[in-house]
C-alpha cells in the first residue's frame, strides 16, 4: 500500500468523515489517493482558512478535526489557525506535505522546517520519514489531540513518504497506542476533593468561575447540577461561554475585561472562589494581586502547568472536569444526606439577594432605535429572532475579533455548550467565517451564523467563495463601522485619543463583493429593518451576508488592562476622525518634493572609474 | 492578601531528565525555556541504560516560580518520560573539561604536570608548544585550574557541562504521575 492510501485508511479508521484543505506539489501523491476514497474534502481558498475550519468542526463538534496543506507556503499558511486552536485547546490535526527526503536540508522550492516552525504551537508534532511508521503515527497523533487538555498536532509528511509502498498487513493501525511520556490524569485526587467539598460547604459567598474546559470536559451538566445543588453563581470566561445557561437564574454572564458588573463584582467579593477549567488568563483577573482578595480558591483543571501560573491557588485538583465535578457532587450529596443540613446559610442567602440586586439594576439597555445602528440592538434582535424561530437549541455562533465579539460576549445570551465559538486565547481576527464553515459541516442541522467586523471578515474574506461554491448555508453579519473598533477604543481610552490606522474608509461594498461571489447579501442601515432581514437569512437554506451599518462610536464598558476587576470603565463614545492619507501625499513623502528625478551624475561617473573597468 | 506569585531571588537549577532520544527532542527542550524566558546555563546529553532513552542534564539560573511552571511544561512533552529539579545539595555533579595550555619550554611543562596531578587530572596530548590537559569534577575545581594555569597562556578550552544523577539508591526512571 502506499503511504498517502495508508493515511487515507488511518484518518478513516478515526472516524474522520471530512477534510479541509487546499492541495500543493508536496501534496499530489495525498489528493491522487483522495480520488479513489470516500473522505469529503473542502476546498478551502486560503490554508489558513482551512485550519480556522478545522478548528470550528472540532468546537462545535468535540470531535478530532483535520486539515492540510503543502510544504512551505502552505505550511506557513496554517500557522495562524494551528496556532488559535493551540491557544483554546481545540483538538486538530494538521497534516503537511513535505518535499522529498533526499531534497530535506537542501533548501529546496517549497521547502521550510515545518517541525520546527509548528513545534511551539502544537501539543506535539512528528514528521513521517517511512511509509510504514504513518499508521501508527497517525493513531497517536489522533491520541494525542483528542485525550488530557485536548491541543492541535502536527504531521509532516515529506511526499516520497506518500508514495513510498508498504505492507500494511505487516504494519497495522494498532488499537491501543502506548505513549510512555503521555498519561493525562483524569481523576482528581480523593484528599483535595474532601478540602474542595469542606470549603464549599462552609462558603458563605462562593462563586464558580467555569472556563472552557468545561465546555471541553462535556460537563455542562455536572455543572448546573453542583451550582444549583449548593446554590452558587456562576460566572464564565469567554471560552466558557455555553457551559452554563446564561437564563438560568444563579448565571452571573462573563467576568473580566469586558465582564458584567455582577460577575466581576461577584469574583472580587467572593470568599470562596470556584474555577473550572480556566487558566486565570490576565484577561480573567486584570491585576492578580487584587483579583478575588478575599478568596480561597479552587482549582481544577486537567493541566498540571496551569495551577498556580497566574494565580495563586488554595485547593489545586489536577483532573478532567466532569470526573472531578461528579466527585465533589457525590461527596456533597452524601454528606448532605449524613448531616441531614440544609446548605444554604444565611451568610449564603444575603450573598445571592446582593448578586440578584446588582443583576436587577444592571440589566443593559439594547432596546437603541439610534441611526447609525448601535450593535446591542443587533444582537438583541438575533437573540428575539432566533427565540421566535425555534432555533433556540440548533444555532450556532461564531465571532470574529474585536468588538464584535466583546458585544457578543457580553450581551447574547448562550445556553448550549458548543454553539458559541470565538478565538479567545490567540484572539485571531479573520476566525470567523472560516470557523462557521467548520461548525456548518460539524452540525449540518444548525443555523450557523458568524458575527464578524468588517476588519476581521476583510481578514479571510476569500472563504465567502467556500460557502458560495458549496452552497454553505451559512449567514455572515457583519458588524460594519469600517473601524478597527477595539483599536480605536484603546486609543481613545489610553493613548490620549490619537486614532493612529483604525479606519478603514469605504471600500470594499460588502453587499457587491457578496453578490459578486454568488452570495445574497443586504445592507441594513435601519433599526427597524434588522428583524426582518435576519429571519430572511435564517429561513433561507443558502449562504447570506448582511452588512449592518452600526456606529462606529459606540464602544464597549471595559476594565482596564491590568485594573481591579470593579473598575469598570465607560468608552469614549467619539466619532473616528482620522483622515487616510491618499497615495498622492505618501509619494511626496516618500521623494520628497524635488522634481529632479535623473541619476545624480557621480554615480555614473563611479561606474566609469579605472579600477572598474580594470575590473571588467 | 496577595494572589501574584512572589518574585523569587535567581538561584541555579539543575533539571535531569529523562526523553525519547527521537530527533528534535533537543530543539524542543531547548525552545521551551527560551520561550519562558530563561538561559541554559549549559545542556548535556547521553544516551543512557534505557536502549532510546537519552538523559539531558540542563543547567539554568533563574527565578524559582518560573522554573517550577517550565518543569511542568517539561513535563508535558510527549517525549519526556520523568523530569526532576535535583536537590543541588544532594547529587553527584561532574564536568569534563580539556585544556590545552602554552608550554614552550621544559620548566612549564613539568610546572603544569604538576598542577594536573595534583588536580588529579590527565595530559592527553604533548607537542612542542602545548600541553592539554583533561580535568574531570565539580565546575568550581575547574575553575580553579583554570585560574591557576592562566598566567602559562590558555591556547583553547573546552568544557561538557555539568552532568549530574542523584545520591543514593533513587533512580529517575518511573513513569509520569
Amino acid at each position: 500500500m502506499r503511504g498517502a492510501e495508508a493515511l487515507i485508511k488511518a484518518l478513516e479508521y478515526e472516524g474522520v468523515k471530512v477534510i479541509f484543505g487546499y492541495p500543493g506539489g508536496a501534496l499530489l501523491p495525498f489528493y491522487d489517493a483522495l480520488y479513489d476514497s470516500d473522505l469529503i474534502h473542502i476546498l478551502t481558498r486560503h490554508e489558513q482558512g482551512a485550519a480556522h475550519a478545522a478548528d470550528g468542526y472540532a468546537r462545535a463538534s468535540g470531535k478530532v478535526g483535520v486539515c492540510v496543506g503543502t510544504s512551505g507556503p502552505g505550511a506557513t499558511n496554517l500557522v495562524t489557525g494551528v496556532a488559535t486552536a493551540y491557544a483554546d485547546s481545540s483538538p486538530i490535526i494538521a497534516i503537511t506535505g513535505q518535499v522529498p527526503t533526499r531534497l530535506i536540508g537542501n533548501d529546496a522550492f517549497q521547502e521550510i522546517d515545518a517541525l520546527g516552525i509548528f513545534m511551539p504551537i502544537v501539543k506535539h508534532n512528528f514528521q513521517i520519514r517511512s511509509s510504514k511508521d504513518i499508521p501508527t503515527t497517525v493513531r497517536a497523533a489522533f491520541e494525542i489531540a483528542k485525550t488530557g487538555r485536548p491541543g492541535p498536532v502536527h504531521i509532516d509528511l515529506p511526499k516520497d513518504v506518500q508514495e513510498e509502498e508498504f505492507d500494511i498487513e505487516e504494519n497495522p493501525i494498532p488499537a491501543k497506542i502506548d505513549l510512555p511520556g503521555y498519561k493525562p490524569t483524569i481523576k482528581g485526587h480523593p484528599k483535595q476533593i474532601k478540602m474542595a467539598v469542606n470549603a464549599i460547604m462552609t462558603a458563605e459567598r462562593p462563586v464558580i468561575i467555569a472556563g472552557g474546559g468545561v465546555n471541553i470536559a462535556n460537563a455542562t451538566e455536572e455543572l448546573l447540577k453542583l451550582a444549583e445543588l449548593c446554590s452558587i453563581p456562576v460566572c464564565t470566561t469567554l471560552m466558557g461561554k455555553g457551559s452554563f445557561p446564561e437564563e438560568h437564574p444563579l448565571s452571573l454572564g462573563m467576568v473580566g475585561m469586558h465582564g458584567t458588573k455582577p460577575a466581576n463584582y461577584a469574583v472580587s467579593e467572593c470568599d470562596l472562589l470556584i474555577a473550572i477549567g480556566c487558566r486565570f488568563s490576565d484577561r480573567i483577573t486584570g491585576d492578580v494581586s487584587s483579583f478575588a482578595p478575599y478568596a480561597k480558591i479552587i482549582h481544577i483543571d486537567i493541566d498540571p502547568a496551569e495551577i498556580g501560573k497566574n494565580v495563586d491557588v488554595d485547593i489545586p485538583i489536577v483532573g478532567d472536569a466532569k470526573v472531578v465535578m461528579r466527585d465533589i457532587i457525590s461527596h456533597l450529596l452524601k454528606m448532605y444526606r449524613e448531616s441531614g443540613r440544609e446548605l444554604s446559610s444565611e451568610g449564603r442567602r444575603e450573598w445571592l439577594e446582593y448578586l440578584e440586586s446588582l443583576k436587577r439594576s444592571n440589566i443593559p439597555k439594547m432596546d437603541y432605535d439610534d441611526v447609525p445602528i448601535k450593535p446591542q440592538r443587533i444582537v438583541k434582535e438575533l437573540m428575539d429572532v432566533i427565540e421566535e424561530l425555534k432555533l433556540k437549541d440548533r444555532s450556532i455562533i461564531t465571532t470574529d475579533v474585536g468588538q464584535n465579539q466583546m458585544w457578543m460576549a457580553h450581551y447574547f445570551k448562550v445556553h448550549l455548550p458548543r454553539t458559541f465559538l470565538s478565538s479567545g486565547g490567540l484572539g485571531t481576527m479573520g476566525f470567523g467565517l472560516p470557523s462557521a464553515i467548520g461548525a456548518k459541516i460539524a452540525k449540518p442541522d444548525s443555523k450557523v451564523i458568524c458575527v464578524t467586523g468588517d476588519g476581521g471578515l476583510m481578514m479571510n474574506i476569500q472563504e465567502l467563495g467556500t460557502i458560495a461554491d458549496y452552497g454553505i448555508p451559512v449567514v455572515v453579519c457583519v458588524f460594519d463601522n469600517r473601524t478597527l473598533g477595539m483599536v480605536y477604543q484603546w486609543q481613545n481610552l489610553f493613548y490620549g485619543r490619537r486614532q493612529c490606522n483604525v479606519n478603514f474608509g469605504e471600500s470594499p461594498d460588502f453587499v457587491k463583493v457578496a453578490k459578486g461571489y454568488g452570495i445574497e447579501a443586504q445592507r441594513v442601515t435601519d433599526p427597524n429593518d434588522i428583524k426582518d432581514v435576519l429571519k430572511e437569512a435564517l429561513l433561507s437554506d443558502e449562504p447570506y451576508l448582511i452588512d449592518f451599518a452600526i456606529d462606529p462610536a459606540e464602544g464597549l464598558p471595559m476594565v482596564p488592562p491590568g485594573g481591579k476587576l470593579k473598575n469598570i470603565i465607560d468608552p469614549v463614545r467619539e466619532r473616528p476622525r482620522e483622515r487616510i492619507p491618499c497615495f498622492q501625499e505618501i509619494k511626496r513623502k516618500l521623494l520628497g518634493d524635488s522634481k529632479d528625478r535623473s541619476i545624480p551624475q557621480e554615480s555614473l561617473q563611479d561606474l566609469n572609474s579605472p579600477v572598474e573597468k580594470e575590473m571588467y | 492578601m496577595g494572589r501574584h506569585p512572589k518574585k523569587e531571588e535567581l538561584s541555579t537549577h539543575i533539571i535531569s531528565a529523562l526523553v525519547l532520544n527521537n530527533p528534535g527532542v533537543l530543539q524542543r527542550i531547548a525552545g521551551l525555556f527560551s520561550r519562558r524566558g530563561y538561559n541554559i546555563s549549559s545542556i548535556t546529553v547521553g544516551t543512557t541504560e534505557i536502549p532510546n532513552m537519552a538523559r539531558m542534564t540542563i543547567v539554568v539560573k533563574g527565578d524559582d516560580k518560573i522554573l517550577e511552571q517550565v518543569v511542568k511544561q517539561l513535563n508535558k512533552l510527549i517525549e519526556v518520560i520523568k523530569v526532576s529539579d535535583l536537590d543541588v545539595n544532594k547529587c553527584v555533579k561532574r564536568e569534563l573539561c580539556l585544556i590545552k595550555i602554552h608550554t614552550p619550554d621544559e620548566s612549564s611543562k613539568s610546572q603544569v604536570i604538576q598542577y594536573t596531578n595534583v588536580f588529579r587530572g590527565k595530559i592527553v596530548d604533548l607537542s612542542q608548544e602545548s600541553l592539554t590537559v583533561e580535568i574531570t569534577g565539580r565546575s568550581d575545581k575547574i575553575n580553579a585550574f583554570i585560574d591557576l594555569v592562566r598566567t602559562f597562556g590558555i591556547k583553547e578550552v573546552a568544557r561538557t557541562g555539568l552532568t549530574a544523577l542523584m545520591r543514593g539508591p533513587k533512580v529517575l526512571k518511573s513513569k509520569k504521575s
